[in-house]
């Protein structure tokens, strides 16, 4: 299960002057789903099109399947997209738009039909065929854009900000169906979102994306658990960041008072950052805070009570928590060493990979 | 609130009533009589019993038709590539521009242009392949007919081109299709609504073009247009000159049924 099926070597993009992509580098594994997350105009999109051949790499080569396919053009790639705004063709109906890349083909009508049929059950429309586009509500018209895209059994698919058009609860709806199709399928998806949720709920593998650069890559957990840098921490969930000091290996200094944490492998009294979540700090007593501060606001949110908390060097914190307290109150915030991140300045990822490796392996 | 839009409708309705509807009823009214004032059939049995009316109405037909083929097929692929310029409103206007000038100066242009002594057999006896008869052929009427009429073939083109998400053309080429099968299975039928407004916009002014037949066609093509002039200047025949109207206004309608909204079913099967 771990053949390449697609490869990114040194891929740069640019147009005139400007750079989108520099240096870009990965390894798609077959029939994994993957997940390209980063703000609007961080360059996804931008991979997604190179990958689907609407744009050629100004420098760099990508591999799919063993083969260079810089110059081959998207209608010779074996790769399907489900575009962000659908695209599907307004002056064919619903089958005839899962059916267009099988006509194009020359496939026969009748095993058309059949694939056609199949696909639509697949999303779970069978029956819809005859409806014409503009009777389709917006998640209809998400299903057949993505039953035209599978109906022609690409090796790999790729969906630009396929949900971000749909309501919430549609959306988190969309995500489990495409999970799921995703396994029933066993081809691989490349999925580019701006919506950490959205990622961190679906893919096996996610890449933070940002100004033209990969900024991590790894599985939710890992990036969710150990951000490499201040960009990833606070793009992905929400996130304390405070500046710190690493006194010495598993012990780090905020706001001057000395923490135990699980960090190591760095320079004795490095300046670093240090990256606690919300869920992570819990409301206690002042007596048994390991920090001290007055509760700013409280908001409820349906599932837990979101606080803010200043200390006595007056830096706030978020804490999410499901029991509530009173605002203006002075509480105590405990955290166990394990909720504690430590991230260091400018540090690659593979210097990141390296020195957890060093670490982790040796305890 | 219903009052004031009452109110906005009167203007409409009023141009609706005097300027469309009157006349349409006074050509029709006009058409039952005959020269001598009596109220009579007799202008419809002429027209559709004698060869000369009936060939005049093909006449008009044909070169209608040949007209809007020419010019369509130098409008779909101007529309195209001016949607693919950078500046391509600058460039729209550059071929919206003529339309400005009034049309009987073209048109007296091209008299200066294609007469014996004009600039472009002057320059054929310069290249030394002698002088040629250019004005009052067909293939000259036709020239300058579709001259005239390019604009407004182009200009409904263009914007259903320019209507047409990209994405679109990309899903097209994402599911395997070539070039020219995106063309033919996408951009073609997509642009379809333009093409017809296109055809409209041609194809009836030209079945009543009267002056390009005279000016620059000598009057060797007689259309229904020219037919219509004769009677009402000349031969002062108001009533078989209605008939004829009335033919052309029928005529119209079919056109516009023929290429109109007939509901959108797209699509084609293999």
């Amino acid at each position: 299960m771990t053949e390449n099926i697609m490869e990114f070597r040194h891929v740069g993009k640019q147009y005139d002057d400007n750079v989108v992509l520099r240096d870009i580098n990965f390894k798609i594994e077959a029939g994994k789903f993957y997940t390209l997350l980063g703000p609007s105009g961080s360059g996804k999109t931008t991979i997604l099109r190179l990958i689907a051949g609407f744009d050629q790499p100004t420098s760099g080569e990508i591999y799919f399947a063993g083969q260079e396919i810089n110059d081959v053009p998207a209608n010779r790639r074996q790769v399907n997209t489900v575009f962000q705004d659908y695209a599907l063709f307004p002056h064919m109906n619903v089958a005839e738009n899962v059916a267009f890349g099988l006509q194009i083909k020359g496939v026969k009508k009748s095993e058309i039909k059949r694939r056609v049929d199949e696909a639509l059950q697949l999303v779970q429309l069978a029956g819809y065929g005859a409806r014409e586009i503009t009777a389709m509500s917006g998640g209809q018209r998400q299903r057949v854009a993505i039953a035209r895209a599978i109906v022609n059994e690409p090796q790999v698919l790729l969906l630009d900000e396929a949900l971000s058009a749909l309501d919430h609860k549609l959306r988190v709806q969309m995500q489990t169906e495409l999970r799921q199709l995703q396994r029933k399928l066993g081809i691989t998806f490349i999925f580019v979102t701006h919506d950490q949720e959205e990622a961190l709920a679906m893919s096996d593998q996610i890449m933070i994306i940002n100004d033209g650069k990969i900024q991590q890559s790894g599985t939710p957990v890992d990036i969710y658990d150990e951000p490499l840098n201040h960009f990833v921490a606070d793009f992905i969930g929400e996130s304390n960041i405070v500046p710190g000091i690493m006194k010495k290996d598993y012990l780090v200094a905020i706001n001057g008072q000395d923490f135990k944490c699980v960090d190591a492998g760095m320079r004795p009294n490095e300046r670093v950052e240090v990256v606690i979540r919300p869920e992570d700090l819990d409301i206690t007593t002042v007596e048994q805070g390991q920090l001290v501060g007055t509760v700013d606001t409280q908001l409820f949110r349906g599932v837990d009570y979101q606080i803010t908390v200043h200390d006595v060097r007056d830096h706030v914190w978020k804490i999410n928590s499901i029991h509530k307290t009173t605002v203006g109150a002075r509480v105590g915030i405990s955290f166990d060493p394990e909720d504690i991140h430590v991230m260091r300045y400018n540090e690659t990822e593979a210097d990141f990979d390296a020195r957890l490796d060093s670490y982790e392996e040796g305890e | 609130m219903m009052r004031q839009k009452t109110l906005f409708i009167v203007p409409y309705l009023l141009w609706i009533v005097l300027f469309v509807l009157a006349p349409l009823i006074l050509i029709f009214y006009q058409s039952l009589y005959n020269i001598n004032g009596q109220f009579t059939l007799d202008n419809y049995t002429t027209y559709l019993t004698s060869g000369v009316y009936l060939k005049m109405t093909f006449n008009s037909v044909w070169y209608a038709f040949l007209i809007t083929l020419v010019t369509l097929v130098i409008s779909y692929p101007t529309a195209y590539v001016l949607n693919r310029l950078h500046n391509k409103q600058f460039w729209l206007l550059l071929v919206i521009l003529p339309t400005w000038i009034n049309l009987l100066l073209k048109t007296y242009a091209f008299i200066g242009l294609f007469s014996r002594t004009g600039s472009i057999n002057q320059f054929l006896r310069f290249v030394g392949l002698g002088s040629h008869q250019l004005l009052f052929t067909d293939a000259s009427f036709m020239f300058v007919a579709a001259y005239i009429e390019i604009p407004f073939m182009v200009l409904p083109i263009f914007n259903s081109l320019a209507e047409i998400n990209p994405s679109l053309i990309n899903a097209s080429k994402d599911l395997g299709a070539s070039q020219w099968q995106t063309f033919t299975k996408v951009i073609w039928p997509l642009s379809m609504p333009g093409v017809k407004a296109g055809i409209q916009a041609v194809f009836i002014p030209s079945l009543s073009l009267f002056m390009i037949t005279r000016l620059i066609g000598g009057n060797r093509v007689i259309t229904l247009g020219t037919a219509i002039e004769e009677h009402f200047l000349t031969t002062q025949n108001w009533g078989m000159g209605s008939t004829i109207g009335v033919v052309l206004i029928i005529a119209m309608f079919i056109v516009m049924f023929a290429t109109g909204e007939a509901k959108q079913k797209g699509g084609h099967t293999r």
